[in-house]
């Protein structure tokens, strides 16, 4: 005991490392991510643009979503605020001031975000249900202001967007066309969050969820790191929802239902919470059968809900997480 | 610079009408091994939890570094360098161990609202967090998950992420607790080697470690302070002898051995 250090007893053989490759990938993300990126570029050959635009902004908007309930541990259920309100003010920027579609988008991600700023303020002091109670109240309000406030077109809803010229040069009018703006910011906003993930600030997060007042005792002033990322994850979710209103040129009362904050938490829930690709593959399975289960009306919501069940008793990492389950990889 | 670092005058604690901590008035010296000893129940614990905030005071006013800290965020008084560690050893289970040192020095040196850089940014505090490891004989431990590591080491590994933060005065809430006999003589040093050049307020129960390292000492008995003084005047006093016997004849018993 010279120097008074603790022997040191031998600890094993150390865990298997999953170092990362390459932006923060592991060997098994990385590969699962060429495979996405891959998917992405080939889809709109074989598989109708539109509904793959579809897909993609709803893809994004659970992985903005996943961001606070999967890595902050925060369940929000008022997450169609931030989205639908990107909606509406992209829609109604693009259709009634006429701006180029990319500032549409900016302006959609930015009401997110600044919505996220008074609404996380107040909802991150609480944790767990309250938390959940608090946001969907304010995401009610959100809702019954667009019920009223003229620019959203009440029942109608906003239509007929103009998809516009991206930077005023490339006509996006086709869905083909589209569609790789909507990949592009879907890609984009994937590997942020996986960066935000990823990054000393994401430590921080990962250390907040684990023990609270051990973080705070050791100088971090938790709420500020909740709030950062509470305003991340409604930013996001408000880019989600302009680019789709600009893609789907509609945006309706139904962007900033309730019932669109339950999508969301249904899609991170099937595709497994805390995982990076679950939310992906969540947001695809709901909405692909949400398309094609279309023609039974009302039973739509029935099935929904019995997979919901399914998907909480018996799979409960969700689809991508029990697959990394069987491949005892993290993905 | 004063001779007393911390300071309580009247600090009291009410839950819902139970008094937990009753008028305690506390004077740390600096540069000491200051104890803080007691039955279960004593309010110990309170006591830390109002020292760092966690907990508001119901009456009373702290004093640090001849500042008035009675209404601060316990953020901000680790950031005055007054860190405490909690009676539950107190990790980030799922990061590892080189991480959860690293987190400290992180906080310590910026850039931990840093969302869009790479996490590999973090790499630059390696060296210094593999150093504190093996002041506390964890290297081995490095990529292993906190959460893995059998209780002793937890509390060795607490020990090496304060100390990351350089802290002026550490509060240790039962370092020793649940530990082996040797993991105890290991706590025992360590303690004694980081308080070099620091203050330190320990709460302890096992009496041969208080008597080993503390230079004062404070009983508390149902969140009153009954005394105060070195080991041997304390240990003497009846009224702290009956506390002991009245709850722990164990204790009472190596009590009256010192
Ligand atoms: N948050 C709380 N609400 C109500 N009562 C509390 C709370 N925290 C502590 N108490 C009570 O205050 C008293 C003092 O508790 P405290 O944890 O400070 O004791 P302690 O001296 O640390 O004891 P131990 O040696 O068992 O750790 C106990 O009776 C406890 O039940
Ligand atoms: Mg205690």
């Amino acid at each position: 005991m010279a120097e008074g250090s603790i022997a040191t007893a031998s600890p094993g053989a150390p865990p298997a490392t999953d170092e990362a490759t390459f932006f923060g990938f592991t060997r098994p993300q990385a590969a699962a991510f060429l495979a996405l990126v891959v998917i992405v570029l080939a889809s709109p050959f074989v598989v109708y643009p539109f509904f793959l635009m579809k897909l993609l902004c709803f893809a994004l908007f659970a992985c903005a979503f996943n961001l606070l309930i999967g890595y902050v541990g925060l369940l929000s259920f008022g997450h169609a605020a931030y989205f639908g309100m990107g909606a509406y003010v992209s829609g109604y920027a693009a259709k009634a001031w006429g701006v180029t579609p990319e500032v549409a988008i900016l302006l959609g991600a930015a009401t997110g975000a600044l919505l996220g700023i008074p609404f996380g303020w107040l909802a991150i002091r609480r944790t767990g249900i309250y938390f959940a109670m608090i946001t969907l109240a304010l995401a009610q309000m959100v809702y019954f202001f667009c019920v009223q406030a003229p620019f959203t077109g009440g029942e109608d809803g906003i239509q007929a967007i103009p998809r516009g010229h991206l930077f005023g040069i490339f006509d996006l009018s086709s869905d083909f066309a589209m569609y790789w703006v909507v990949a592009g910011v879907f890609l984009g906003g994937f590997l942020l969050i996986h960066r935000v993930v990823h990054s000393p600030f994401g430590q921080v997060l990962k250390a907040i969820r684990d023990n609270e007042p051990r973080a705070i005792s050791l100088g971090y002033r938790t709420d500020d790191y909740k709030l950062m990322a509470f305003v991340l994850s409604a930013g996001l979710a408000g880019l989600a929802g302009a680019v789709k209103a600009l893609a789907m040129r509609i945006a309706t009362l139904t962007d900033v239902l309730w019932t669109m904050s339950g999508e969301v938490v249904l899609m991170s829930l099937v595709g497994g919470l805390g995982t990076i690709f679950g939310p992906v593959a969540g947001a695809a399975a709901i909405v692909t059968m949400q398309t094609y289960l279309a023609e039974f009306g009302a039973w739509v919501l029935v099935i929904q809900g019995v997979i919901f069940i399914a998907a909480v008793l018996a799979f409960r990492r969700g689809i991508v997480g029990e697959i990394g389950n069987l491949l005892r990889v993290k993905l | 610079m004063s001779d007393t670092i911390l300071e309580t005058e009247g600090m009291t604690k009410e839950f819902r009408g139970f008094v937990a901590v009753s008028d305690v008035r506390l004077q740390v010296k600096r540069g000491t091994i200051h104890g803080l000893i007691g039955p279960n129940g004593a309010g110990k614990t309170t006591c830390f939890n109002l020292l760092t905030k966690f907990l508001p005071v119901t009456r009373g006013k702290i004093s640090y570094e001849g500042r008035d800290i009675t209404n601060l965020k316990p953020a901000d008084i680790a950031r005055l360098g007054l860190v405490r560690s909690f009676q539950i050893s107190a990790v980030f289970p799922h990061l590892t161990v080189l991480e959860n040192v690293r987190l400290a020095l992180q906080r310590a040196r910026g850039n931990s609202f840093d969302f869009w850089r790479p996490e590999s940014l973090l790499k630059q505090y390696d060296s210094r967090a593999m150093e504190l490891l093996e002041d506390v004989g964890l290297t081995g431990y490095a990529r292993h998950n906190a959460g893995e590591l059998p209780y002793g080491r937890k509390r060795a590994l607490e020990i090496a992420t304060t100390l990351a933060l350089e802290p002026t005065m550490m509060l240790l809430d039962e370092p020793t607790a649940g530990m082996t006999h040797d993991d105890v003589d290991r706590i025992v040093t360590l303690v004694k080697r980081v308080a070099a050049g620091r203050t330190v307020l320990l709460v302890e129960h096992n009496l041969k470690v208080v008597e080993g390292l503390c230079d004062t000492i404070t009983v508390l008995a149902r969140g009153a302070v009954l005394a105060q003084g070195d080991y041997a005047t304390v240990s003497r006093n009846p009224e702290v002898q009956a506390a002991y016997l009245g709850t722990d004849p164990g204790i009472a018993g190596s009590t009256q051995h010192g």
